[in-house]
């Protein structure tokens, strides 16, 4: 309870100050193999990424069981994990990426 | 796989345990993987899984070949990650890959409020469960561990205590230690030649348990510290846990009875270990007993007194303790020797702790009082499996030790002290008296003889002048007899009597 209301009080600042769009976006998912899931994730984001950061976004794509050693070096344990690297702070999203606005509000790109 | 410690801190906290992680790490024999969540960086949308957990650690496994694995707490995944349906389907899968994986796995958990883990779940995908809790009676805490479940296996049921120190953890299955124990046949010397008289010529046996109880006061630790000198002198390590006094107090007290407790330490014959019995819990202390003996490896164990567990604490546990204790030692042929302190005023049978079934030979020491001095009194209650003493022997703590007297025992019952000095002294008198009155009556005796003597010389003296005038009486009346009948034949003669009457007269005359 406390950690959401210490959240809903920091948020509204970042947001107005940091989301200004004149920062790169750099955003990594992290997927395993080509599950339905992972698949879905992939397309989600895109399609978010090329409606609202057009132009302003780095994304990467990682398959850990390509690159199985990334998953510990980055600190992930579910998949799928978007990772906003930047603009601060840092962000995590798992799941399908499924709900379009959780997403965003997630990427700090809507205020709750 | 550490959830709550990074890799440094886990090296760091784990070296104080005697593990050098760091090392092992270096060669590869162990792979450390921290997994960190900050919870509010997180946002969940959509379905996910634990693919990368299991993805990391496939990789970490194969990378070393482990065949072991350690989760350590899987639960602070519940914490940092969103929607527990999908953790406790994810856990399960877990678990089942990791058996699949063909290694040992090892997973914490904490215990819930009504479960034995708090999400309910690991319990029942586990094969095996050890509950370790803590517990705090009278202000000291002790860890314990139980095996819940052990799927395949017979396993102990108990709780069993276990320590965790510089060596890392130590675990004794104590109630595993039954009565089976060989008996040993040998005897070890009590220190004080007069005592092992007592115990039929040769002392205690090896590997038994000795107690010596008494009040305040009767001299116990010295018995222990002669025991002590004489395992010393045989050239066995003793080890002495002294529960009441500091290793240095006990040397120095020791000297006043002429025992040189420093020289045995210094040649590593001798261990003072001093230790509260209010610093642990009760199997606290018996486990560190235990340690102590596996290490130092002593052939005599002294424990002085065991009375002071019991303060405050439940004497059936104690007591619970005490055999297990007994019966370690005796498993490894260690000679045991306790002290006991009887509360004054109460029997002197009575053993605080009740133990006295579980001890092979013990030892009263008891104050004898009278005369306004009190002394020391001891005998053998029991000493199973050797002919002993049934006497009650005084004794004296002297600056050369303990030396054992024998007390008076005699028409006015059992004297000690001073008591016995002056009953000594007393008798020696009345033995004098008697020799004399002895000489008188033979004195006595010869003089009546010789009047006796004298007497019978003189009566028979008197019975020969007595004799002798009547047998002249008898031969003067015969002689008179012969004359008148002389006469009376001269008269016939002379009248010319018949001669008829003549010769028969005659003839009786002749006869």
């Amino acid at each position: 309870m406390t950690d959401k209301s210490i959240d809903l009080r920091v948020r509204p600042k970042k947001v107005s100050a940091k989301a200004t769009k004149a920062k790169k976006y750099i955003l990594r998912l992290y997927v395993a193999g080509s599950t339905p899931r992972s698949m879905a994730a992939i397309s989600n984001i895109k399609k978010i990424c090329d409606e609202k950061l057009a132009g302003f976004y780095l994304l990467e794509v990682i398959d850990l069981y390509q690159q199985p050693l990334l998953a510990a070096g980055h600190q992930i344990i579910a998949i799928p994990t978007l990772i906003k690297e930047l603009p601060p702070p840092l962000r995590r999203i798992i799941g399908d990426l499924s709900d379009t606005e959780k997403v965003l509000v997630g990427l700090d790109l809507k205020a709750l | 796989m550490a959830f709550e410690e990074s890799t440094k801190d886990l090296i760091a906290n784990v070296a104080s345990l005697g593990f050098d992680l760091k090392g092992l790490i270096a060669s590869k024999k162990i792979a450390v993987d921290f997994v960190y969540v900050e919870r509010d960086q997180v946002t969940q949308v959509g379905e996910y899984n634990l693919d990368a957990l299991f993805i990391r650690l496939g990789t970490a496994i194969d990378t070393i070949g482990a065949k072991r694995v350690v989760l350590d707490t899987i639960e602070s995944l519940f914490s940092s990650l969103p929607n527990q349906g999908i953790l406790r389907a994810e856990l399960r899968r877990l678990f089942r890959w990791l058996k699949e994986k063909g290694v040992t796995a090892v997973i914490t958990g904490e215990s819930g409020v009504d479960t034995i883990s708090r999400q309910g779940l690991e319990e029942y995908v586990s094969d095996c469960v050890i509950l370790l809790d803590s517990c705090i009676q009278e202000q000291i805490a002790s860890r314990r561990l139980r095996i819940v479940k052990y799927r395949g296996t017979l396993h102990g049921t108990n709780e069993y205590p276990f320590l965790i120190d510089q060596d890392g953890i130590s675990l004794i299955p104590i109630t595993s230690a039954g009565l089976n124990y060989q008996a040993v046949t040998g005897r070890v010397s009590s220190g004080i030649p007069r005592l092992d008289n007592m115990l039929g010529s040769k002392g205690f046996y090896r590997g038994s348990s000795i107690m010596v109880s008494g009040t305040a006061g009767t001299g116990k630790s010295s018995f222990l510290a002669h025991f002590a000198d004489a395992g010393c002198r045989r050239s066995e390590r003793v080890l002495f846990c002294a529960f009441e006094e500091s290793p240095s107090q006990i040397a120095r007290n020791m000297k006043s009875i002429g025992l040189d407790f420093d020289y045995w330490i210094k040649k590593d014959l001798l261990k003072i270990e001093s230790i509260r019995p209010s610093q642990f819990g009760l199997d606290m202390h018996l486990i560190m007993i235990q340690k102590m003996v596996t290490t130092y490896q002593p052939k005599i164990v002294i424990l002085d007194p065991i009375t002071s567990f019991s303060d405050d604490r439940n004497e059936v546990a104690v007591k619970r303790i005490l055999m297990k204790l007994v019966d370690f030692l005796k498993s490894k042929g260690v000679t045991a020797m306790f002290s006991s302190l009887t509360p004054s005023g109460m029997p002197v049978e009575t053993s605080h702790v009740a133990i006295s079934s579980l001890v092979d030979s013990w030892i009263l020491l008891r104050d004898l009082e009278s005369n306004g001095e009190r002394n020391r009194g001891l005998y053998i209650l029991k000493s199973r499996g050797m002919a002993h003493s049934n006497q009650v022997r005084e004794f004296l703590i002297t600056n050369k030790g303990v030396e054992l007297v024998d007390v008076y025992s005699g028409t006015s019952g059992v004297l000690t002290g001073g008591a016995r000095l002056s009953m000594l002294a007393q008798e020696k008198a009345i033995d004098l008296h008697m020799q004399e009155e002895v000489e008188l009556r033979h004195l006595d005796v010869e003089n009546k003889r010789n009047v006796l003597d004298a007497k019978i010389a003189e009566m028979r003296a008197e019975f020969a002048a007595q004799e002798a005038a009547n047998i002249k009486l008898i031969s003067q009346g015969k002689l008179r007899k012969t004359q008148l009948s002389a006469d009376k034949y001269a008269m016939e003669i002379m009248r010319q009597s018949d001669t008829q009457v003549q010769s028969v007269k005659l003839k009786k005359d002749s006869r």
